[in-house]
Order: structure tokens, then C-alpha cells, then sequence
């Protein structure tokens, strides 16, 4: 866990693509999906060919996506379980959203937000990959009832526009806070981007490298 | 066709599919037409959406005709008699008869010549060593001019009405519950409607099928409905009549021609060995009128029998050789039926067979002995325009057709025919309607006409007798040849043979100067038939179909009067044209129609006239020649003469193999004069072993054993199956879908379960009675599953009159099985 | 029957994915045809479904015999029609009653299949009422089986495109009508005007009336806006036992939420969160680290070391 100086070291080579995997699935499947959800849309299934062969990739990216989305889930569960400073920190939801982090309780390396998204993202891929397996008519269609696909239709349009919206407010936040994205790129962040985000992670990545450094 | 001839003079539905419209109540009992007919059903529905009519359904299952009618009856398969009989007594005892037509029409007031008698089942001379009867005592008593003896108040007691009124005595409401299982509610609901069409202004029709025919008492079922249509006045009348809808779109065609072992065309006998000459052949074919004034039209036989052998031999025919009388085969025994043809293949007697457009081995009865006959053959030639299982009966299908090939030493010889679709001619429907046809496309790959395959097999006949000569080949070397091509005859110029022309100048026999037809013309009609070789004429009852004035068959004049059904210029109906057989009858005594909103023919003061060709001499005065213009008497027989086998009434007999003994008589088995090789007597099956009582039947999904190979068809019944009630399912643990086997004495078949409600347990002569229905349809070749031919469990015997066999009741026993035929 | 007089002129009105949501039922006009089955008069002789797949030119597989006379026992993506077979004891009379209904598209007036529908003009409705599924545009997602009250639009295996009965559009473009129809031996299918069907049931409730069948009727389900198949039934008050012909069949409230307001308010919402992300961006301007974060930070990994 050596970095340069001035750097914290946040995601391994293959954590960050295992990450993009996730997301390039995720963007395609909320192209895809889109594309058939409402109809001024339906020119997005140009982008995969047609209509029908975005029908029928939809459900594919959609494995690509269940499996790489476990690699991210075993990968990072640990750190998204639930602690005390989860609470505090969502108290101090407004000056997070003013930027005004001086307010705000030191945070490890998730905020809550982060883990309602991982969360979230991880119950609603449960969600989808369940109800779009009911309507994968391809290969699963005898399989259960007209009735029982209609909600699962349902489902899979609300579970997808929530997703999106997470998808949304993530990639916000990793344009908003800026320093941010190169955690996904290079793998590190600038040492003032952890004390400013994340400090309590700062400080047990440095104390980390100390017992590394004395040892 | 056995039980309308004796009845009415001609053997053939009375009136047409199109009339059915004009009808008030429908009874179908001993057929199925939704299920077997269901284009000619459209008739019902007309007449039920368009005039309110009813429909009554008597049948062991709740069939597809059941499902649109009016009112159902279950009735136990056989006991239709009982039931027939029953209604016939019910008629009776409330005054339900059409009295002035009875009277008039039919033979009630007829003498019957004393020491005839019926007792415990059998009427007098049976003899049970021969299962025959001696019929001298089932005759008339006849006055000094050679007329029958009447009373015309009917209260002598051997009138045919008061033998009739006390025939039918036995079968009571309560007997007829007894016997067929048909709840007595039931039973009286139908005979109250039935009883209804007494009215003048009132008709019934009947349709049936296979379902009376295939019993061996099948003619004397459908003489029962014929007596209560003479007794209700329906006969000859618009939306009448017996209607004995056919299996065949030809059938009617193939006894029209006689393609029968004792019959040549239009309904003429083939000779029998004691007919040593032809003086001896017409001595009993005088058809003297047994009642003053009536036509007695088979009068006119020498006329057709003689234009026939003109057809045939020509100029080889003639007066000094009595019309080559001795080319005909003379019968040694009643007739080569399929029953006995098969018995003496079986025991080797008959070694070379020719099967022309059918399936014997899916179609005959006990179907092993069809095997074992097939197999001893020599050689077996089969013309048909599909592969059947009888063409590949040498071949192992596993348990389907368990065989050994090396075992066979049969040769086979398949000659791939045209269908009906492939070429031209005429088919003759239940209706007598006469349509030609002409082909929907090629036949494929090598297949001939049958008429090219008959005249192949003539040629090279006639080519070996001329080289080798023969013990009598005048037969073979004289018959008559006229076609342009030797190789193959057109179907018109058969056409045009069978209608018949002029082979002299024809002169009116009243003015000798007057010029009737001139030489070489086609003949209008029958009526102008002669006796002395003048006229040749292939089949007299056709004659009127191909005339100068052109195929008549092929007339497509839809147009009809007064919307009425009657399309008289649509084809061509045999006899002459005629729509509704019998018609003289729609009028009363004086000639004036029993329903005024019914008119078909009426009586002007001079002439018959009207909507139909009148079935009688247009000038016959209507209080003297009676309707029933066939019959010697003029009128038609509630009682028959010695013209059925087993009786002058009909008798209720058990089938051969069923679950009660007959309860008129526990020591009769089966119909007592029914024709029974022993070896087939010792292959029935008793109800001890095999306690439920079966029977066989189409599918409107399938057509007997062809459409098996149409992927459609096969798709809509892909599988063999056999109907259960749900108590005989719960039973015995079968449920919907599961594998049964199903055993009768002669051997098992395996098939799916259809368990149903439309089947219902009966109780008769206080026991219950499940019925297992089996439909036919599949074999071992097609599209198909591969499925047992249901005929394996048939009993080999057949109807007393005419041999058609008991198909419709016997015994089996059905258990549940695990999986379904092993096939190799 | 004759069909002459029915119009023949094939006007779309509608096209599936053209226009938002559901715009309900089509309006009622003397354009209107109708196949009308007058299940009393069936027999079920199983011609319609033979008729349908030669003129449609399918191949149906031979398939098994499930212990019922109905084959195949499902609509299929080649059989557009079924006879389907119920045995029913009539607790009324104590008799037996064997109801034979033909199945097949009912082609509503308000079809839950169109309305289902994600591709543009894959399924067109026409001024006479007829429904149909264009394949070119179809993309085989299976959305109009969810859409339909009667569960009748079936996918196929090869092509993954959905088929169901086209009331024989073809046909009825030159003046024709269905191959059912045609091939009905009794009548029981006909074909013709909706008004002139409809006063044709008339005529047969009247018969099935004075024949005891106090409760005849006409299947014409309003739920979705009337159908241009509609069945004469001996038991009007209980469709249901007609192999569960729907009693009050509309399109389902789950699919109306799906394609109504879920179709709307999700993406609006998504918009919305895009649009609150600029909105947010704009006032609050990026999330920078200063200087003096970056002072702090290293100082902690300093202290560490």
C-alpha cells in the first residue's frame, strides 16, 4: 500500500476494472433498456442495432452486469456495512450538499451516501436480474404466469428508473466533487482529497503505512 | 340399405342434405352427424336458427351432435331396437299416429297369412342348427285375383297393425329403461317430441349412419325408425324422411353400382347358382302388383337387366343367347361378403386378393385374422393413392404390427392410384346427387387412374385368353370395349355408358310412327328402356345423367324455388332427377298436400305437379296408385314379407358380446339368424372377463384411415385415445392423459385416456354399465403417432341382412398402464 | 356469409409507440367489422383452426393427446386460434353442457397489446377495428402478451417475432372473409359489419331465449371499449365458464401503471435528477480541495511515518 507522497493509494488495477465493467453494463443497460421503456427513446436500439437485437442483448449485459456487480459487492461489502458515523454524517446531509465539509463528522472510506448507493445498486441488480428473468420470453417464458409478468414488467421499469437515478446521482457526485474520478482512473487520490472526504480513511491508510514503514 | 329397400322400394336416403332446413325436430340416433358429417350438418343449424326446429341426440356419449341440441338421451350401444320399439308402443297407446296416411300408405291394413306367429324373441320356422329362418309363413293372404287381403278398419287381428300394436306391447317406458339404460324421463321427453310430428303440419327427420348399420341387427334398427316415420306421416315429405347419411363422399355411388358380391348395377341381383337359366332367373322377378292399379316399377326389371348386358357384351348379347346370361358369375353362396372373404383367406381357401381403394387391415374386424388371412396369400395386389398398413402388413411395427416378415411369404404388388382430387368423374353423396368433378391438380410421381389401371389389367387379361384360351373366356374376349382410347377410358364416355343410349331407332309403343330416339342417341331417362336389346344402359337408376343435352352432373344452377332446398338444377339425383324420394306421400289420399305451407307435389285434376319431379306416373290417379311405387304392393311395409332375414318386425337382440344376457329371452346370443364362422364364435368375450361394453367411432379431426397422413389433421387428434366416464376412471385410478390397455377376447390395444363427463355409467337390467368409446384413425403409417388399429378387438360377425359388422358393441376390459406402445 | 358489403379500405388509425400512453378506445364507426362465433352453433369441429394454418401458411407439430380433445392445447405461435372444450354440469338443469369456444385474438377496440407495445409500428390498429402485428417492425419483447386481457399474442421460437390471428386482414383487404369463416361448416363464425354482427346476435339470443337459455347473450366486453370478435354465449352472465373467458376484461391495471404513469413519471423523474444536478452544480459550484486540505493531508501522512 505504498504511495506517493501527497497521494492515497484508493482502488487496486482490479477493482477499478471490475468497477468499469459494472459501469459500461450498467450504462448500456440503461441505453438499452431506455430505449423500449418509452417510446421518444426508441431510437436509442440504433445504438445496438436495431430493435430487436436490443431486445435481444438487453438481457445479456444485463448477466455481464449481475456477475461483474458481485465481483464489486464481495469486493467492497465489508467496507459498506453500517457504522455509527453513518448516521452522523446523514444529519449533516445539508452541509454535505453546500460542500461545507468542515461541518461534517470524519468519515472512513464511505460516506453513507456511498453505501446507499452500493446498496441500493446491489438490492435493486437483485431486483432486476429477478423480475427480467420473468421477462426474458426468450428462454424463460413458459416459466411463469402472464399475470406474474406484468408485475414483474413493472418492477423492472421501476427498479431500472431507481437504479438510473443512483446511477445519476453517483456519476453527479463524481463530477461534483472534484479529485474524484482519478480514484477510478489512476487508482489513487491526492492526500487533500482524503482529508477533506474522507478522514477518518486517511488516517488509518497513513497509519497503515506507518506500521508498514516502522516494521 | 337392407332395411329401406324392404321397407320403402329403394334403398337410399329419401330426401337431400339441403332439405334437412325444411325440418321441425331432428333425431340423430345411430350416427353422429356433427361428429362424421359435419358440412352436411349445416342443414340442422339451419334448421334450427331459421325455423326453430329441435334437435334430439339418443347416443351412449354426449357427443359433438349433443353438444348443440335440444335435448339428450343416453342410450346403452345395441338396444336402439328396444328403444325404437319403445317409442313405436308409446305412439301407439296415445294416439300419435298420422291415422290417414297409415291408412292409406303403408300395408297396417294388410291380412298376414295365418300361422305366422312370434314368441320369446323368435317368429315362427326358425331353425337354430342353420341360424336361419324357414319365411314360408311371413307372407300375406291373398285374395282370388292374386291381392292382398286388407281391412281397412284394421280390426282384424292378423292385420299388420294389431301384430304390430301387440309386437311392440313388450316394450314398455320401464323395459325400455331396463334394457337400453335410458332414464324413463328421459325416454318419454323423446317419444313426447317424437310424437309431436303426427301432426300433418309437422315433420321429423332422421339422420344415423354407421351407428345403426355396424350392429348385427343393423337393418333391423333402422327399420325401426322407418316404421315410426310411416306411422307419424314423414315420409315423402319436405323435411322428412329416413336419412342414412354416408361415410364415403361415394358410398352411396358404390352400392349404386354394385360393387357389392351380389348385386350388379342399380340394385339388380347377381344370379345365384339355382338360377340355372335365364327363364329361371326372371321366373321370380315378375313383381306382379299385389294391389290393383299400382305401377310395381320393378316390372320394368327385364328392361334393365337387359340394357345392362348390352353395356356389357354388345352385340354379343342377344335375344337367342338370353343377353349372354351365362357370362355372369352365378353366387354359390348369398354373397362373397368381406366377412367371408376373409374367413376363406384365413383357412387358405382364397389365395390372391385385389384391394381397390381401402384398407381391409385397418378396417375389418379381428384384426389378427386379418393378419393371418393376409398372410397366407399368394399374392396381394392393392391400388391406392396412399401407402396403407394393409399394402405393408408384412412389415414389424413392435406391439402396433407384431409380425414376422420372414414368416410371410405374400407377394405384394402396390400400384399408387389418383384421389378423387387428381381426376375426373362423379361421386354419388348420401343425397343420390350425382356431381362431377374434375381435377385439382397432377397426380404424383407414377400414379394412374383406377380406369386406366382396370383397363391395363383387362387388356392383358384378354391378351392371355387369346393366346392361351381358357375353360370360358367369352366373358373377358366379348366384353363390350366402345372406348377411343383402348388404353384407358374417358370418365365421360363411362359416363356416357352408364346413362345409356339408343342401339336402334327408338318408336313410342303407342304410335309406332312417332320417332322416341333416334339411333345412337344418349336416352333421357329409364323410362324409355327396352327389353329387346334396342337400349343399352350401364346402370338403369342413373340413366338421365349424361343425355343429349349433356352431362347433367355437371349443372351448377344453384337457384331454388321459394326457398325451398330443392336446387333442381344443381347436378343430377338419381331417379330422374328426383329430390325427395316418395314425394307422391306430401299429398293426401286426394291429392292434396297434408301441409299447405309444405307443398312438394300436388295432384291438379290431371297431372302431378310442383316442386319436384313426381316420384309416380304423372297421370296415376291419386286414390288409386299408391306412393310407394317399388313395392308390388304400392304402399310401404311396416311388416315385410321374407324379404330380411330375421323378421318381419324388428326384434330387440343383444350385440354378440355384452354385459347383460337379453332379458326377452336369456337363451339368445346375439341376433339368432347372424351369420358366425366357428372359429370367430369361439373368439367372443364374456362380461366376466371383459366387463365394460365398447364402442367404435370417427372423429370429425379424421377421415377413416387417410388423413392420418395430413400433418393438419394429424395435428388436430395426434394420438389414439379411448373415453372413460369419470366413475370408471376413479375406478379403476385413471386419470386424463394416462396410458391405458384396452383387451378384448381377440386381442389388446394400448392408447391414451380421455376421461370424461360426456360419458355417464348406465344402469340396465339393474346392473352398471360403463361405456368405453374408441375412436379409429390410427395405424402404423402417417403423420400421425403411431397408434393400434382399434379393429384389433372387434368381433368378426356381422349383420344378419348385409354383413356389415359389429363394429358399434362388444366387451372389453381397460386398465391402467405405465407407458405406450413399444414400437420397433 | 357475404361480406360484401363490408368495407374493405385498410386505414390505420393507430400505431403501437407513435404516441404517448393510452389513448383509449377507438371510436365507434359504421367502418366497424366484426367475426361474430355463435358458440351455440359450434360443433367444434376443429375447420377454423385447420383453415388458419393453411392460409396463413403454418406448420403446427404433431404433438400428444393431454387426455382432452383440445390440440394443441395452447394457442401457438402458428395455431392463432383454438377450439378449447369445457364439460360443464349445469347446476340448473342437471344436465351436461359441452362449451366450445373458439379462441383467438379478440382484436379490441382498446387493445392492451398496442398499448404494451415499445415499437413503433409493430402493432397498427385499422379504422375497421382490426389489430394487427407488423413483423418488420416487431421486436419479438414479448410486451404485447403482457398486454393483452385475453393472453393470446404468442412469441415465436426462430424468429422471436409475436404472432396472433390477423382477422385475415389480407382477406378483408379485397373483400373477403376470414379463413374461419369460410371454412365453418355451420356458421358459427361469420363475418361482417360490427352493427350488422350485432344485430345478427340479436336474432340468435332471441332463438337460444325461447330454448331456455334465459341468460343468452352477447360477448362484447365494454372493459376494453367492445372487441371485433365477439362470441354469442348460451351463459352471457358467466363467461367464465367458457375455458375462463374473462367476465370483465380490461387492460390490466398493472400494465396501465406500467405504460401509463411508470412510462411517464419515470422518465420525468430521471430528468429531473439530471436536471437537479446541474441545478445544484450551478449554485454550489464544484467540490474543490484546497490547498490547505492537501497541507492537512500529507501532514497526517507525515505524522505517520
Amino acid at each position: 500500500m505504498s504511495g506517493t507522497p501527497g497521494t492515497v493509494s484508493r482502488y487496486t488495477a482490479p477493482a477499478r476494472a471490475n468497477h468499469w465493467v459494472t459501469a459500461i453494463s450498467l450504462v448500456l443497460l440503461a441505453l438499452s433498456g431506455m430505449s423500449l421503456f418509452h417510446p421518444s427513446l426508441f431510437f436509442l436500439t440504433n445504438l445496438f442495432g436495431g430493435g430487436a437485437s436490443t431486445r435481444a442483448i438487453h438481457p445479456w449485459i444485463g448477466v455481464v452486469l449481475v456477475v461483474s456487480f458481485a465481483g464489486l459487492f464481495f469486493r467492497f461489502v465489508r467496507l459498506n456495512l453500517p457504522n455509527a458515523d453513518d448516521s452522523a454524517w446523514m444529519r449533516a446531509l445539508p452541509a454535505v450538499l453546500k460542500g461545507d465539509e468542515e461541518r461534517v463528522p470524519e468519515i472512513g472510506k464511505y460516506n453513507a451516501g456511498q453505501k446507499l448507493v452500493f446498496w441500493g445498486m446491489a438490492l435493486l441488480i437483485l431486483v432486476l436480474v429477478i423480475s427480467g428473468l420473468l421477462i426474458w420470453d426468450q428462454y424463460f417464458a413458459q416459466y411463469s404466469r402472464v399475470e406474474t409478468k406484468r408485475y414483474a414488467a413493472l418492477i423492472h421499469a421501476i427498479g431500472a428508473v431507481v437504479v438510473i437515478l443512483i446511477l445519476i446521482a453517483h456519476v453527479y457526485a463524481a463530477i461534483w466533487v472534484r479529485g474524484t474520478i482519478s480514484a477510478m482512473t489512476t487508482g489513487s487520490v491526492t492526500a487533500g482529497w482524503a482529508w477533506r472526504h474522507h478522514r477518518k480513511w486517511l488516517r488509518e491508510e497513513a497509519a497503515k503505512e506507518g506500521r508498514a514503514g516502522k516494521a | 340399405m337392407a332395411s329401406l329397400a324392404p321397407t320403402f322400394g329403394r334403398g337410399a336416403m329419401t330426401n337431400s342434405w339441403t332439405d334437412i332446413k325444411n325440418t321441425d325436430l331432428v333425431v340423430i340416433m345411430g350416427g353422429n352427424a356433427a361428429e362424421a358429417h359435419p358440412c352436411g350438418f349445416k342443414w340442422v343449424t339451419e334448421a334450427k336458427a331459421k325455423r326453430g326446429a329441435k334437435l334430439i341426440v339418443v347416443d351412449p356419449r354426449f357427443t359433438r351432435s349433443a353438444a348443440v341440441a335440444d335435448f339428450y338421451a343416453p342410450i346403452r350401444q345395441g338396444t336402439d331396437i328396444a328403444f325404437l320399439l319403445g317409442v313405436i308402443n308409446y305412439l301407439i297407446s296415445n294416439d300419435k299416429i298420422q291415422w290417414e296416411y297409415t291408412k292409406a300408405f303403408t300395408n297396417a291394413s294388410y291380412i298376414v297369412k295365418e300361422g305366422f306367429g312370434y314368441a320369446d324373441g323368435l317368429f315362427t320356422g326358425y331353425d337354430e342348427a342353420k341360424r336361419d329362418y324357414d319365411r314360408s309363413t311371413w307372407e300375406h293372404e291373398f285374395d282370388e285375383n292374386g291381392y292382398v287381403k286388407t281391412d281397412p278398419t284394421l280390426a282384424h287381428p292378423r292385420t299388420v297393425w294389431q301384430l304390430l300394436k301387440k309386437h311392440v306391447a313388450t316394450y314398455t317406458p320401464e323395459m325400455v329403461e331396463r334394457i337400453c339404460g335410458t332414464p324413463k324421463a328421459k325416454f318419454l321427453k323423446v317419444a313426447e317430441m317424437i310424437g309431436e310430428t303426427s301432426k300433418p303440419d309437422k315433420v321429423m327427420t332422421s339422420m344415423y349412419a354407421l351407428g345403426w348399420t355396424q350392429h348385427s341387427k343393423g337393418s333391423q334398427n333402422i327399420r325401426g325408425m322407418a316404421m315410426i316415420q310411416l306411422l307419424l306421416g314423414n315420409m315423402g315429405m319436405r323435411g322428412g324422411g329416413m336419412n342414412a347419411l354416408r361415410g364415403h363422399s361415394n358410398i352411396q355411388g358404390l352400392t349404386d353400382l354394385g360393387l357389392m358380391s351380389n348385386l350388379i348395377p342399380g340394385y339388380l341381383n347377381m344370379p345365384v347358382e339355382a338360377e340355372v337359366d335365364f327363364a329361371k332367373y326372371m321366373g321370380t322377378r315378375g313383381f306382379k302388383p299385389l294391389q290393383p292399379g299400382q305401377m310395381s316399377f320393378w316390372q320394368n326389371y327385364k328392361k334393365f337387366f337387359v340394357s345392362f348386358q348390352k353395356s356389357m357384351w354388345g352385340d354379343a348379347a342377344t335375344k337367342d343367347n338370353d343377353w349372354a346370361y351365362d357370362y355372369l358369375p352365378k353366387l354359390d353362396v348369398p354373397g362373397y361378403d368381406i366377412l367371408r372373404a376373409f374367413d376363406m383367406m384365413a383357412q387358405g381357401k382364397m389365395n390372391g386378393y385385389f384391394c381397390q381403394g381401402f384398407n381391409p387391415l385397418q378396417s375389418f374386424p379381428n384384426r389378427a385374422k386379418s393378419l393371418a388371412a393376409l398372410s397366407k396369400l399368394k399374392f396381394l395386389v392393392v391400388m391406392d393413392p396412399l401407402e396403407t398398413e394393409t399394402a405393408r402388413f408384412w412389415e414389424n411395427h413392435g406391439e402396433i404390427n407384431n409380425v414376422n416378415p420372414k414368416d410371410i411369404q405374400t407377394e405384394v404388388f402396390s400400384l399408387p392410384a389418383t384421389c378423387f382430387a387428381e381426376d375426373e368423374g362423379s361421386l354419388t353423396n348420401s343425397s343420390r346427387l350425382l356431381q362431377w368433378h374434375w381435377p385439382g391438380g397432377d397426380a404424383p410421381g407414377q400414379a394412374k387412374s383406377d380406369v386406366w389401371i382396370m383397363s391395363q389389367l383387362w387388356l392383358r387379361l384378354k391378351a392371355l385368353y387369346e393366346k392361351e384360351g381358357g375353360a370360358f373366356p367369352d366373358p373377358i374376349l366379348k366384353l363390350r370395349w366402345p372406348y377411343k382410347d383402348t388404353n384407358e377410358a374417358t370418365p365421360e364416355e363411362i359416363a356416357r355408358e352408364i346413362n345409356g343410349s339408343a342401339l336402334e331407332t327408338l318408336y313410342d309403343p303407342a304410335d309406332a310412327s312417332k320417332v322416341l330416339l333416334e339411333k345412337g342417341k344418349q336416352l333421357p331417362g329409364f323410362a324409355v328402356l327396352r327389353d329387346d336389346g334396342s337400349t343399352t344402359c350401364g346402370n338403369w337408376i342413373y340413366s338421365g345423367c349424361f343425355t343429349e343435352a349433356g352431362n347433367m352432373m355437371a349443372r351448377r344452377d344453384n337457384s331454388e324455388r321459394d326457398d325451398w332446398g330443392n336446387h333442381p338444377g344443381w347436378a343430377f339425383s338419381w331417379p330422374a332427377n328426383r329430390r325427395i324420394l316418395y314425394n307422391r306421400a306430401s299429398a293426401d289420399v286426394s291429392g292434396k298436400a297434408w301441409d299447405p305451407k309444405r307443398k312438394l307435389i300436388e295432384w291438379d285434376g290431371a297431372k302431378w305437379a310442383g316442386y319436384d319431379i313426381p316420384d309416380i306416373a304423372p297421370a296415376s290417379k291419386p286414390d288409386v296408385v299408391m306412393p310407394f311405387i317399388m313395392n308390388p304392393e304400392g304402399v310401404s311395409r311396416l311388416w315385410v314379407r321374407g324379404m330380411m332375414r330375421d323378421g318381419p318386425f324388428p326384434v330387440h337382440y343383444e350385440p354378440f358380446e355384452s354385459p347383460i344376457p337379453n332379458v326377452l329371452n336369456a337363451k339368445i346370443r346375439g341376433n339368432p339368424v347372424s351369420r358366425i364362422f366357428p372359429g370367430d364364435l369361439a373368439a367372443l368375450g364374456t362380461s366376466d372377463k371383459f366387463p365394460y361394453a365398447a364402442t367404435t367411432y370417427r372423429l370429425t379431426e379424421h377421415f377413416h384411415f387417410w388423413t392420418k397422413h395430413v400433418r393438419v389433421n394429424a395435428m388436430l387428434q395426434p394420438e389414439a385415445f379411448v373415453e372413460i366416464s369419470e366413475q370408471l376412471g376413479a375406478e379403476k385410478g385413471i386419470a386424463k392423459g394416462d396410458w391405458v390397455r384396452v383387451s378384448s377376447a381377440r386381442g389388446f390395444i394400448k392408447a391414451k385416456a380421455v376421461v370424461t363427463k360426456r360419458i355417464k355409467p348406465m344402469i340396465c337390467d339393474g346392473k352398471t354399465v360403463h361405456v368405453v368409446g374408441i375412436p379409429i384413425h390410427y395405424g402404423f403409417i402417417g403423420a400421425a403417432r403411431p397408434g393400434f388399429g382399434t379393429n384389433t378387438l372387434t368381433p368378426f360377425v356381422g349383420d344378419a341382412n348385409i354383413e356389415t359388422p359389429e363394429f358399434k358393441a362388444f366387451l372389453v376390459n381397460v386398465e391402467r398402464i405405465d407407458s405406450g406402445p413399444a414400437i420397433a | 356469409m357475404a361480406t360484401s358489403s363490408v368495407p374493405s379500405t385498410l386505414e390505420i388509425v393507430r400505431k403501437s409507440a407513435t404516441k404517448g400512453g393510452i389513448t383509449g378506445a377507438l371510436q365507434p364507426s359504421a367502418n366497424e367489422v366484426a367475426k361474430l362465433i355463435d358458440v351455440s352453433k359450434c360443433i367444434g369441429c376443429k375447420a377454423c383452426q385447420s383453415a388458419c394454418l393453411e392460409w396463413n401458411d403454418k406448420v403446427e407439430p404433431v404433438g400428444i393427446n393431454h387426455g382432452v380433445y383440445d390440440n394443441p392445447i395452447d394457442l401457438t405461435e402458428n395455431s392463432f386460434t383454438v377450439m378449447r372444450f369445457t364439460e360443464w354440469d349445469n347446476p340448473m338443469t342437471g344436465d351436461l353442457e359441452w362449451l366450445i369456444r373458439k379462441d383467438g385474438c379478440m382484436h379490441c377496440a382498446d387493445p392492451g397489446c398496442l398499448a404494451a407495445c415499445p415499437s413503433p409500428g409493430a402493432i397498427v390498429q385499422y379504422a375497421n377495428g382490426i389489430v394487427d402485428f407488423d413483423s418488420d417492425n416487431c421486436i419479438g419483447c414479448g410486451y404485447c402478451v403482457k398486454g393483452c386481457p385475453f393472453n393470446v399474442p404468442r412469441i415465436s421460437k426462430v424468429e422471436v417475432k409475436a404472432t396472433k390471428c390477423t382477422l385475415c386482414v389480407d382477406r378483408v383487404g379485397v373483400g373477403q372473409g376470414p379463413a374461419c369463416a369460410k371454412a365453418c361448416p355451420t356458421q358459427a363464425i361469420t363475418f361482417g359489419t360490427k352493427e350488422a354482427m350485432k344485430k345478427q346476435a340479436d336474432t340468435r339470443i332471441a332463438d337460444l331465449k325461447s330454448r331456455g337459455y334465459d341468460q343468452a347473450g352477447l360477448y362484447d366486453p365494454p372493459g376494453v371499449g367492445g372487441t371485433h370478435v365477439m362470441y354469442v354465449l348460451h351463459h352471457a352472465d358467466q363467461p367464465q365458464i367458457y375455458a375462463n373467458l374473462p367476465k370483465d376484461p380490461h387492460i390490466s391495471r398493472v400494465v396501465q401503471a406500467w405504460k401509463g404513469i411508470g412510462k411517464i413519471g419515470g422518465l420525468g423523474l430521471i430528468g429531473l435528477a439530471a436536471v437537479a444536478g446541474f441545478v445544484h452544480h450551478a449554485v454550489m459550484g464544484a467540490n474543490r480541495v484546497t490547498a490547505e486540505d492537501e497541507k492537512k493531508g500529507a501532514k497526517v501522512q507525515e505524522d505517520q511515518v
